[in-house]
């Protein structure tokens, strides 16, 4: 049943319990109780909203930062990964297969900030062997929505 | 257009068989629909996802690899193997891909060439009231006589063996049903078909099964008619991808029925069709071997709203019985005291909500309206919130 209720959040994080009761036929005390709980339990991190900032003019630039790395004794790469992701300027840090150990995204106002970042903050760490900094140009689909949509395609109104 | 007045003049008559079937009962509500603006429509047939990407795709490659010509009019060998497989899977039915499959272009054209290969002039064919809107025309187009059978809300919209049986003649021919239903959302349970299928055998009638909701199924479980025992040699299943799999302007359907139905139903489809078209072909082999997960996601969603939907209505004063089956809600309007027609109308004018008034799928749908809950959540509530008005005012009077 979580599971199910997580989905409908997922996708509209500002549906009512009400609502979510009715979906999944569970009753409403028991959906407040659920969604409570998995927050409680980080299951649900945030309740955010999908953004288009293009539209809005904003300044901000973003960059996606492959960071090569060397492992250290013990930890691997959690606590490299922990120093860099404590920096409130990265959005998101993964470990990742392939050429770089991590990508990690950045969020600045200007492009001055990234490069100061990356090579006042990031570069330095110990254990940080190489950095490729990827400028963002153009989004065409943020977080499963598709920016431009293109032509509406329109129904007919009435079919039988 | 013609500038010679002369050639305005000559009036021709349309044939008597087409002048026997009434056009669509809702042209010009749609024509009226068409004129407002900010309309929210439950009125659609259709589903409101476009089709998976996956699916087109496919056929975008086959397009660039120049699959452009005609198929066999049997369609793709490769479609109707996948379409047996599928049918053995899903139903454990064996169809030869070879001389029991045909593909059509949509159960429209499947369920045309069903009545056309199989009756002769005076033939009875027995159907469900309210039904889909082609049921009727195309058995009188193809010159037999629709026999309606009532399927009333009291009985969950499905129609009764007794009350085929009581109508059954030396002129029957045929049954021809739909089930999961357009436009009630029912569904046939497995022993009511059952019973519909002993009738069948006994007076030796031929059944068309029209199960193009198959997969649009909630909580409940679709029985192919074909399945049922003896069945097989008695079904024409007509079945399709439009619904499933988002893909109602592909046109892409088919036929599954014993040898000598198929062949007979092939002589016309190659005469005036050639064959489906071959791209749609080519999309529905890829719906058949890869579309299930997106489908399933499909189906998922329709009964969230399905939910809403049904509680919304209950709650602002229509009535509503619970749909198992495909994507419409099927509520009863009586108590506001006008007619289907009227309603649906006024409530276009006034709160410009669209949805379809029962009587246009016959007269049992007379007092009901069809709303299709293939559309966005947040429209859906819009048109529950406006309806509810629209119900509250006209109760007041």
């Amino acid at each position: 049943m979580l599971k199910e209720i997580l989905k409908i959040l997922e996708d509209d994080a500002r549906i009512t319990p009400q609502k979510i009761s009715t979906m999944t036929g569970a009753a409403k005390a028991e959906v407040t109780k659920a969604i409570k709980q998995a927050e409680k339990d980080r299951i649900i991190l945030k309740y955010k909203t999908v953004i288009n900032w293009d539209k809005v003019g904003d300044e901000q630039v973003w960059a996606l930062i492959g960071v090569r790395l060397i492992p250290q004794k013990d930890v691997g790469f959690d606590a490299i990964a922990e120093r860099i992701y404590r920096f409130p300027q990265t959005r998101t840090v993964y470990l990742v297969s392939g050429t770089y150990d991590l990508i990690v995204l950045v969020v600045c106002q200007g492009s001055h900030e990234i490069a100061d970042f990356v090579s006042q903050k990031l570069a330095p760490i110990e254990g940080v062997q190489e950095t490729v900094t990827q400028f963002l140009l153009k989004r065409y689909k943020e977080d499963g929505e598709i920016i431009e949509g293109g032509e509406e395609v329109k129904r007919q109104p009435v079919t039988l | 257009m013609s500038t010679n007045p002369k050639s305005q003049q000559r009036k021709y008559h349309t044939s008597q068989r087409v002048s026997q079937i009434s056009p669509s009962g809702i042209r010009k509500f749609f024509d009226l629909l068409t004129s407002i603006e900010g309309v929210i429509s439950l009125g659609v047939g259709e589903p409101d996802f476009a089709t998976p990407w996956h699916i087109c795709e496919a056929a975008i490659k086959s397009l660039e690899k120049g699959y452009t010509m005609y198929t066999s009019n049997l369609g793709m060998p490769e479609l109707r193997q996948e379409l047996s497989r599928y049918l053995k899977e899903n139903y454990n039915l064996e169809y030869d891909p070879d001389n029991e499959l045909l593909i059509t272009v949509g159960v429209s054209e499947a369920l045309d060439l069903a009545m056309r290969a199989m009756l002769d002039p005076g033939d009875e064919v027995i159907m469900p009231d309210p039904c889909y809107v082609s049921y009727n025309p195309c058995v009188i187009l193809a010159g037999g006589t629709p026999i309606m059978v009532p399927a009333n809300e009291e009985t969950n919209f499905e129609i009764s063996a007794a009350d085929i049986e009581a109508r059954v003649t030396r002129q029957t021919k045929a049954i021809l049903i739909g089930y999961p239903a357009n436009p009630t959302g029912a569904v046939m349970t497995r022993d009511k078909l059952a019973q519909i299928a002993e009738v069948a055998r006994r007076h030796q009638l031929l059944v068309i099964s029209d199960e193009i909701y198959a997969k649009l199924v909630y909580g409940v479980e679709h029985t192919c008619l074909a399945t049922l025992p003896k069945m097989k040699e008695h079904t024409i299943l007509l079945g399709g991808f439009s619904k499933t799999y988002a893909m109602t302007g592909w046109r892409i359907g088919y036929a599954a029925a014993p040898r000598e139905i198929i062949a007979a139903m092939t002589k016309i489809h190659q005469y005036t069709l050639m064959c489906a078209p071959t791209m749609a072909q080519v999309a529905a082999i890829e719906a058949l071997k890869s579309g299930e997960e997106s489908a399933a996601e499909m189906v998922e969603e329709y009964n969230r709203r399905r939910l809403i939907i049904v509680k919304g209505l209950n709650d602002i004063g229509l009535p509503c019985f619970e749909p198992k089956g495909a994507f419409y809600a099927f509520p009863s309007i009586k108590g506001t005291g006008m007619t289907s027609e009227e309603f649906a109308e006024r409530l276009l004018i006034e709160e410009k909500v669209a949805v379809v008034p029962g009587s246009a799928f016959g007269q049992c749908g007379e007092g009901y309206v069809r709303c299709c809950y293939a559309t966005s959540l947040a429209d859906i509530e819009e048109a529950l919130s406006r309806m509810k008005r629209f119900v509250a005012k006209h109760k007041a009077i």
